[in-house]
């Protein structure tokens, strides 16, 4: 592996995929053979046109999509073929951050953060709301790093867009997670607040010493934030390097078209 | 000039439409012969209405006795049936729900709840008679059915209409089924529920006065013998009566949906109905 694809040098990879393949129509893949090694703190860029599979391979990590073939490695588990049990307590540790939020409407910010606790509580204890003191305690720690102390009890429906995203990463830190997946995180955001989840999901990355797996499709911002990015194009992988590597004619390659790039 | 476009006008109906519409004019007018459903019987039957709403008033109490405990009973049997129908329709709507559930879970399910809506209230009313005997029973477990029924179905409906992003954000931190449901999905369709079982509560406040007719208890028994002894002005104030539950109901379950919705508390409720008397507006004046 080059410097580009290892951030962390001596870093075993926590993430591992190999040869994964998922069609949803028979005959029609959306990507096939793909091969992906994912260790140490940074944070990687997937970028590629729509329809190129990005979210698609962003969920069959978190088994949120199966897939059709292959393996993906997480901490010693295959996510793949894993099931009940070891597949949820492999899910606990690998917090996500969608597009639209995701966050539960209905519920207060707090609740809502609560939430990101419940892979490691039984649904008993979960059903009776008691969650432990520690919880509610790193719930609070993790509103203040957001941003967001004031609106521990404000409905989530009544938050802008930025702010509910910030909820979404902080429910996401709420699971002490060892990998962080963002589906298009900014996609539905304007551009400053774009730029600052993004800066929030790199500094929470660093801090706490995990990789961060990122859909994007602003190449600005993936230049800006991510150390390595990854060109997904007709069903598989055609560009791994560092962001500065990436040049127009590779993104060429990458997107297709050339009126958009100048 | 080039040629206006020769399509047909807008809004205008098509001619499969207009002719649908003819034969169901048809149709009706032979249907209502068919059931002698005249003009002339219309008449006659409004002069004998008269005379029945004349035999009516002045309202009179024959019966203290019969009466209260008629509509204490009809009461207790709208309350139990409607607190044990929900608590039944909680998860047996949730188990015919097809976006949660295997089919094998959501068929018998939803096969549960289609029998329990077939029949009106008082043809289950008369099942129930028969099998437990007379009396409030007999009702509780016919309006049990029914809320069953009614909610179960709604419930599954609110259920299939949520939204998956929600509940898959809650899949994604490795909750276990029963921490989705309750954190995922019973959140989105809570307020809808509250409003279906005060529905039911509504309605199975007016069918327990009903189902006494077939003797499974309440003021319809009363009622009934009334009518049949001819005290016509004793059925006016049972009527008369039953409104005024259904009235004291209705707004019950008004302040049932403000707590549980809403969240008011219970001094903004008293708040809310005082002014709503008065005719103000309060939601604009709490936020002046």
């Amino acid at each position: 592996m080059t410097a580009a694809q290892q951030v962390t040098v001596g870093a075993t990879a926590a993430l591992s995929v190999r040869g994964l393949h998922k069609e949803y129509v028979p005959g029609q893949p959306v990507f096939r053979g793909i091969d992906l090694d994912i260790a140490g703190a940074g944070l990687t860029a997937i970028i590629g046109s729509s329809g190129a599979g990005k979210s698609t391979l962003i969920r069959c990590i978190n088994r949120l999509v199966a897939p059709t073939s292959g393996q993906i490695l997480f901490e010693g588990v295959d996510l793949a073929k894993a099931r009940g049990k070891p597949l949820r307590e492999a899910r606990r540790r690998i917090g996500m951050v969608f597009q639209e939020y995701n966050l539960v409407e209905r519920l207060t910010v707090m609740e809502n953060l609560l939430t990101g606790r419940l892979g490691y509580l039984s649904a008993f204890t979960a059903w009776r709301r008691k969650f432990p003191a520690a919880d509610i305690e790193r719930a609070y720690g993790l509103l203040e790093t957001v941003g967001l102390t004031d609106f521990a009890n404000t409905r989530a429906d009544a938050l802008s867009g930025g702010q509910r995203q910030r909820v979404g990463i902080a429910r996401a830190l709420m699971q002490q997670p060892h990998l962080i997946l963002a589906d298009e995180p900014t996609s539905s955001l304007d551009p400053k607040t774009a730029v600052e989840i993004m800066q929030l999901l790199a500094e929470q990355g660093q801090a706490a010493g995990i990789p961060v797996l990122v859909n994007m499709h602003d190449v600005l911002l993936a230049r800006r934030f991510a150390q390595r990015v990854i060109g997904m194009a007709r069903g598989g992988i055609v560009f791994d390097g560092s962001a500065e590597a990436l040049t127009d004619d590779m993104l060429k390659t990458i997107y297709g078209g050339e009126q958009w790039l100048h | 000039m080039a040629a206006l476009s020769s399509g047909p006008a807008p809004f205008s109906l098509s001619r499969g439409a207009k002719i649908s519409f003819a034969l169901l004019a048809v149709y009706f007018l032979w249907a209502a012969a068919q059931l002698e459903f005249t003009a002339e019987r219309f008449i006659v039957g409004l002069d004998n209405g008269a005379r029945f709403l004349d035999r009516m008033f002045p309202p009179a109490i024959h019966d203290w006795d019969s009466l209260t405990r008629g509509l204490t009973e009809s009461l207790q049997i709208a309350v139990l049936a409607s607190i044990l129908g929900i608590l039944l329709a909680l998860p047996i709507g949730l188990a015919s729900a097809r976006n949660l559930m295997p089919t094998w879970a959501s068929w018998p399910a939803r096969t549960i709840i289609a029998l329990c809506r077939s029949f009106h209230p008082v043809i289950v009313a008369i099942l129930f008679v028969k099998a437990v005997g007379f009396g409030a029973l007999a009702g509780i477990l016919a309006l049990t059915v029914a809320s069953v029924g009614f909610v179960g179905k709604l419930f599954a409906e609110a259920i299939e209409e949520i939204s998956a992003k929600q509940v898959e954000a809650v899949r994604a931190t490795g909750a276990s089924f029963a921490s989705i449901v309750i954190f995922g999905v019973l959140p989105q369709v809570f307020s809808r529920f509250v409003g279906f079982a005060t529905y039911q509560l509504d309605s199975n406040l007016r069918n327990s006065t009903m189902v006494g007719i077939v003797g499974a208890g309440g003021i319809g028994g009363t009622l009934f013998s009334a009518f049949q002894r001819f005290d016509y002005d004793f059925v006016c104030a049972i009527l008369i009566a039953i409104i005024a539950i259904i009235m004291i109901g209705e707004l019950l379950a008004n302040q049932v949906r403000a707590i549980f919705i809403d969240n008011l508390s219970f001094g903004e409720l008293l708040r809310r109905r005082f002014s709503g008397f008065r005719g103000l507006t309060t939601e604009r004046a709490a936020n002046d």
